[in-house]
């Protein structure tokens, strides 16, 4: 209990001491998570919507593969990354392997699963209710993927930020592929990880807290940035 | 005016080996205002689908004299298709598919708000509609591109008098629109008040096509005589 209260002490101390490091790190984690939750909602909403209003084959398979995937353990995401990213590996030549970019990519394999799922699962009933109404319009694909990610657009969001949520927490993978160096690869959840490691429980416990505001914080501001009427009209049905 | 003929011949359409509709054969041509009247489970539904395509047929043929596309036509739905837009979004939303420019489409539908009654719900998100605004809005819609033909499933049931009154009217400035029409509805006064033409069906095939006046005045069989005194037909 005594670690817990000091490591809440410490981190409101560190927070409003604005302490260099602890601000480096918070911005790193979330410029890696960030830019990997907006890469994978740019190539999962889109690849969602598309297994939504497609009928091909494999599209079953397809589904149940997007499922699956949303259960990767980043350990085995980070060795893989960590495989073609080394030297000897196929992607080697880019010299990505211990930088924020190899970083990014771990977090967007790991994110994108999840992010297409739930668009998928959104659109999809979706476009169940409209779908009479776009073949009597003669509707396009291309306007039908537009007007259904146009209309299910919170709970797009919604799934971003289940995205993000999986990402801002994720050390596994980037332990692996970032080497948690310090001033350099080193975010918040490999340093809550090392310090504990070290035995400096009040410092862990201090940036644990530290990523939890941070990604309460960040719910909450997309949250708000949605907040509609058309959210207090969905409430009152 | 639009001049059409629809000819089905032979016509079936099955869901799951069930026979939902035929097989049946008709020739619709140049009515104003036709009716499709029956029992919950006739099959009006299923012609409608059918003959705006959205549904196909298992076995025989629908052909068209002249050929009107299905975006020249539009169909109002018994459940309306609200768009999680708001109303003025919901209204315009056929012009912007078709490529007309927002400003145009937006001076278009706030000219169908006027017309039924909904300009100070523009704004309004569509979902927070009563139910009779809600068709009122989807029959806005459904004539914002000035369709040849609207067909029209049920769209006044579990509606109060006065706003089925105001859908009647906009049904008639439809047609004096040059806009054919073909509607589902058992509602006996409705087609009465409407109607140019009666089709009526039972279980799944059309056994009698009238004039409306032919149809309460004198009708031909037996289940229309039935349906007509408010008798349970099998």
């Amino acid at each position: 209990m005594s670690d817990l209260f000091q490591g809440f002490v410490q981190a409101l101390m560190l927070i409003f001491t604005i302490d260099g490091d602890l601000y480096a790190i918070s911005a790193r984690s979330l410029q890696v998570t960030l830019t990997a939750t907006l890469i994978a909602t740019l190539v999962g909403i889109p690849f969602g919507a598309w297994l939504a209003v497609s009928n091909f084959r494999l599209r079953n398979g397809l589904i149940i593969l997007t499922n699956a995937l949303m259960g990767l353990p980043p350990v085995v995401v980070g060795l893989l990354v960590y495989l073609f990213l080394s030297k000897s590996g196929p992607f080697g030549v880019f010299n990505l392997l211990f930088t924020p970019s190899a970083m990014i990519i771990a977090q967007i394999i790991i994110i994108l699963p999840i992010i297409a799922s739930i668009s998928h699962r959104t659109i999809r009933s979706l476009w169940k209710e409209y779908r009479d109404f776009f073949i009597s319009l003669n509707a396009t694909r291309w306007q039908i993927i537009l007007t259904l990610v146009k209309d299910s657009r919170r709970s797009l969001i919604t799934a971003a930020l289940a995205g993000f949520g999986r990402g801002i927490g994720e050390v596994g993978a980037i332990m692996i592929v970032g080497g948690n160096i310090d001033h350099a690869t080193r975010v918040l959840t490999t340093a809550i990880s090392l310090e504990t490691s070290r035995g400096n429980f009040h410092l862990a416990m201090a940036l644990g807290i530290v990523l939890i505001i941070v990604s309460i914080l960040i719910n909450f501001l997309m949250h708000l940035s949605i907040k509609s009427k058309y959210e207090q009209i969905d409430d009152r049905l | 005016m639009t001049d059409y003929k629809i000819t089905g011949v032979n016509l079936v359409i099955e869901k799951n080996s069930n026979v939902l509709l035929g097989p049946m054969s008709f020739e619709l041509s140049n009515s104003n205002f036709i009716i499709l009247l029956g029992q919950n489970g006739a099959g009006k539904t299923s012609l409608l689908r059918l003959l705006h395509g959205l549904d196909y047929p298992k076995s025989g043929s629908l052909t068209w004299e002249p050929l009107i596309k299905i975006e020249e036509q539009s169909f109002v739905f018994q459940s309306p298709v609200i768009l999680r837009r708001n109303v003025l979004e919901n209204v315009l939303y056929p012009l912007i598919l078709k490529g007309v420019p927002r400003p145009t489409a937006i001076l278009q539908a706030k000219d169908w708000l006027d017309k039924t009654s909904l300009t100070q719900k523009a704004s309004e998100p569509a979902l927070s509609l009563s139910g009779g605004e809600r068709q009122r809005m989807v029959i806005a819609r459904a004539l914002i591109s000035k369709p040849k033909i609207l067909f029209l499933d049920e769209p006044t049931v579990n509606l109060d008098g006065e706003s089925k009154l105001q859908i009647e009217n906009l049904l008639k400035q439809a047609v004096s629109n040059d806009t054919k029409i073909i509607m589902a509805t058992h509602d006996l006064g409705q087609a009465k008040r409407l109607g140019d033409v009666v089709l009526f069906l039972h279980n799944g095939k059309i056994i009698e096509t009238s004039s409306v006046k032919t149809f309460f005045n004198k009708p031909q069989t037996v289940e229309a005589l039935t349906f007509l005194r408010g008798d349970i037909l099998r």
